[in-house]
């Protein structure tokens, strides 16, 4: 299960919402094996495509390093799809690389850039395997 | 000669779960052939025909290698070597 807190869901459907249809990225990390996704990180879609998403090689060392010295991992990878439901592709599952990662991802395709509600989803990916997992909004993380 | 190499938590099974190793090598591609007589099976997770994976990123003291050579990147001694696989996908 996903224990994700109010503001932080927001961030990421905000980040999907604002970058629709190209599809939005990031990251929430948090204390290493701590499981709580404590610090909301938007990444820039290098790739800049509605169909595909990656972080910049840059952008991405950067991050890891930061994550290094604050003792984080990446708790949370999140992404969008634009004009697919919010279930992780064929190559979404191949790239997965995080095994303790709860990959998130929301779709936009219903209300693009509007208001409205967008399917957020979150899933376990470990050697090729979906789980889906269920997602539990709190107030604050306690 | 001893460079260290930062292992991602996805090659930590390579690596006896050590987060970072030391190994040896005048380019990237001499150095990744002593990590795998050290953990074998790792370097097939890094290069596939011949060259590094399109979706693994490697950096030389924070320069990603693409840019510097590729596998014929020059290393040594105090060198440090990251290796990240991207963090991408595509619906």
């Amino acid at each position: 299960m996903l224990t994700i807190d109010q503001a932080t869901y927001d961030a990421i459907v905000a980040h999907a919402k604002r970058d629709h249809p190209d599809e939005a990225c990031g990251i929430v990390a948090g204390p290493e094996g701590s499981d709580r996704p404590e610090r909301f990180i938007e990444m820039i879609n290098a790739a800049g495509s509605p169909t595909f998403y990656e972080f910049d090689s840059t952008d991405l060392l950067q991050l890891y390093k930061e994550m290094d010295a604050n003792d984080e991992e990446p708790v949370i990878v999140y992404h969008s799809h634009t004009a697919t439901e919010a279930y992780p592709s064929r190559t979404d599952i191949g790239l997965a690389m995080e095994p303790n990662a709860h990959y998130v991802l929301v779709s936009t395709r219903d209300h693009g850039n509007d208001d409205g509600p967008v399917e957020f989803r979150s899933y376990r990916i470990v050697d090729g395997n979906v789980t889906e997992e269920e997602i539990n909004i709190v107030a604050t993380l306690s | 000669m001893a460079i260290e190499v930062k292992i991602p938590t996805i090659l930590r099974t390579y690596t006896a779960g050590e987060k970072a190793v030391s190994a040896e090598g005048k380019t990237l591609s001499a150095l990744i052939d002593d990590l795998e007589a050290n953990h074998s099976g790792i370097k097939e997770r890094l290069i596939d025909n011949g060259d590094l994976r399109r979706f693994v990123n490697v950096y030389i003291n924070d320069e990603d290698v693409r840019f510097i050579g590729g596998l014929d990147a020059e290393l040594k001694d105090g060198d440090q070597v990251v290796v990240l696989p991207a963090v991408a996908g595509g619906c």
